[in-house]
């Protein structure tokens, strides 16, 4: 199949899920209505305005940006660090994110909470998110150069994962049940989570990062051939590593501070990606990896909306049900599968 | 065609990390060599090539290419001078041989790394030269170690650099790919006027093919042709065992015989 018929039929399912999304939820609203909402038109149940407006479609462009952020990174990390199973949730810069949330909301206190759909109050926990996920990155760069083996540096990352989670219980322990309410709802994981008068932010932030992923390219390509072969090729191995790191971190920190720490996305989706385009040419599975994630982040978010009337589950009890089975199977075919060998 | 021309030369070069691995070297280049550096395992082969090829630095001295010094040589222009094939393991099995080969043109493309006609015509080309033309589209997975040897070589010569610098291309290969990547060698040193540097462990083979040959032990290094090494007997020093002698008539090492 050619490379342009991938696209639109990616594109296609997009748009099927993005109307699936759009379409069913909890009240009942007839597709009819649903249409002349969103293209401007006026319907006698104001309700149902509100519903689609400001909770429907934000609900399906965060969907569509972070699964489009998330699978980007998780792409990058792999490439970078030369292992397949890297992603932002394993390495553990999802975690740090976390932990930076979790210092500004509950040592914040209601303080920050109270003031979640100011912008002084997002600012701040972008900013906790931001230097958590830069921080585990710079450790685990630094780990990286010391620890050689790809599943030791994987391993060293889930254990900085779990420092910062014990120190988020701590902080928890000590935190003022407001605190530890807001933070275990955010900890769940939920596209619904930028509030309408971020969405502007949160939307040039995530196509910033996408930008910076594209034009990465090349630098990702030499980067297969391992750092040697990519400095003799002509690449700054120092900038094309830093531009990397500051890329994923930049578009994990920005969906994890506002969609809460999202597991599976990142990891499973290049992997798919690459059984799609059956290459690791960078060329065609930077943008293949973006248009899958943000397909299965709207699938994600559409499940979670399934129960109906009975509220709408965590994304993260959703996300590791399509991930595992998928990281599974790469695992026992990794002989099979080009890009091992 | 001039073959005297020294398109890299070193003075007074010192490699190791912290100690000098080997006496201080003046070595020099020749377009249209192929030249063989033969060693013992550790004695800083490696290390050697990949201080030339400017990916460690060097303790002590200059490394000149045409005549200016590898360190206030721009990458770019160092990128287009020097082109490399090392042991290490590429990720490169989702890539077809094609865009393996591609890669030799990232000095050459654009910001993006768009490959024009021309760039692919080159591409073509190189995969032609090194007789693996008949599997662009196959993907490097697919490739026996001797094809995908191949194909980086292709790599190699894409990035159109007048001097090439592989470390033991020919590990790894059977006893006819190891022959066959070789010939393929001197052939890109003669007819392309390139100077080839290789590292290898065949003895035999390096004495038949290569133009020049370097030689390395722990305390001394030797420069000359085949012929002079023999003659002036450093042949004999390189391994420094009394079990292995070199037979100067059949050119190669044999079994010490025991007194």
């Amino acid at each position: 199949m050619k490379t342009s018929h991938i696209y639109i039929i990616l594109s296609f399912l997009i748009i099927v899920a993005a109307l699936l999304n759009l379409l069913i939820g909890s009240v009942h609203i007839p597709a009819i209505d649903v249409f002349k909402i969103l293209f401007g038109g006026d319907v006698e149940n104001q309700t149902w305005k509100i519903i689609v407006m400001q909770s429907r479609l934000p609900q399906c462009i965060t969907a569509i940006l972070c699964g489009a952020a998330l699978s980007v990174s998780g792409l990058m990390l792999q490439t970078l660090f030369n292992n397949p199973l890297a992603g932002p949730s394993i390495l553990g810069i999802t975690t740090g994110a976390s932990l930076g949330v979790a210092v500004v909301t509950l040592l914040g206190g209601g303080l920050v909470v109270a003031n979640a759909d100011k912008l002084s109050g997002w600012l701040a926990v972008l900013a906790g998110a931001m230097i958590g996920a830069f921080v585990v990155m710079f450790v685990i760069l630094l780990l990286s150069s010391v620890i050689k083996s790809n599943i030791m540096l994987l391993i060293a990352g889930i254990m900085i994962g779990y420092l910062a989670s014990s120190l988020i219980t701590l902080l928890n322990f000590f935190a003022t049940a407001e605190g530890v309410h807001s933070y275990t709802i955010w900890g769940m994981g939920n596209f619904g989570g930028v509030p309408l008068s971020q969405m502007p932010l949160f939307i040039i932030i995530v196509l910033f990062g996408l930008a910076l992923s594209v034009m990465l390219i090349k630098p990702l390509n030499a980067l297969l051939l391992g750092e040697n072969y990519a400095e003799n090729l002509g690449v700054n191995i120092k900038l094309a590593r830093s531009l990397l790191l500051f890329t994923t971190g930049l578009l994990s920190a920005i969906v994890t501070a506002f969609c809460g720490p999202i597991s599976f996305i990142g990891l499973a989706v290049p992997h798919i990606a690459r059984m799609i385009m059956r290459t690791s040419n960078h060329v065609k599975l930077v943008p293949t990896t973006i248009l899958t994630g943000s397909f299965i982040a709207l699938m994600c978010n559409f499940v979670c909306h399934l129960p109906d009337k009975f509220g709408i589950l965590p994304l993260n009890a959703v996300t590791p049900i399509f991930g595992a089975p998928v990281i599974i199977y790469i695992i026992i075919n990794q002989r099979k599968m080009r890009y091992f060998n | 065609m001039n073959t005297d021309i020294n398109i890299l030369t070193t003075r007074d070069l010192q490699i190791g990390y912290e100690k000098p691995l080997c006496k201080s070297l003046n070595l020099n280049l020749k377009c249209g060599n192929l030249t063989c550096l033969i060693g013992s395992n550790g004695v800083g082969k490696s290390t050697l090539l990949r201080t030339l090829a400017n990916l460690q630095a060097p303790i002590s001295g200059q490394i000149l290419i045409n005549g200016v010094s590898i360190q206030s040589v721009s990458k770019s222009e160092l990128t287009r001078s020097l082109s490399i094939v090392l042991t290490d393991k590429a990720a490169a099995g989702g890539l077809t041989v094609f865009e393996l080969a591609a890669m030799g043109r990232h000095p050459y493309t654009n910001f993006f790394g768009r490959i024009t006609d021309d760039d692919k015509n080159i591409i073509d080309k190189s995969l032609e030269q090194v007789g693996i033309a008949h599997k662009k589209d196959s993907y490097v997975s697919e490739l026996s170690d001797g094809e995908r040897q191949k194909v980086m070589i292709a790599k190699a010569l894409a990035q159109q650099t007048p001097i090439l610098i592989l470390d033991e291309p020919t590990a790894f290969l059977d006893a006819a790919a190891r022959v066959e990547v070789m010939q393929l060698l001197h052939c890109v040193a003669n007819e392309q006027n390139k100077a080839v540097l290789v590292s290898t462990h065949e003895v035999g083979l390096a004495m038949q093919i290569a133009d020049n040959m370097w030689l390395m032990n722990k305390s001394e290094f030797y420069s000359g042709s085949s012929d002079e090494i023999i003659e002036n007997g450093f042949i004999d020093k390189l391994f420094q065992n009394d079990n292995v002698k070199f037979d100067s008539v059949q050119r190669r090492f044999v079994i010490a015989q025991s007194k």
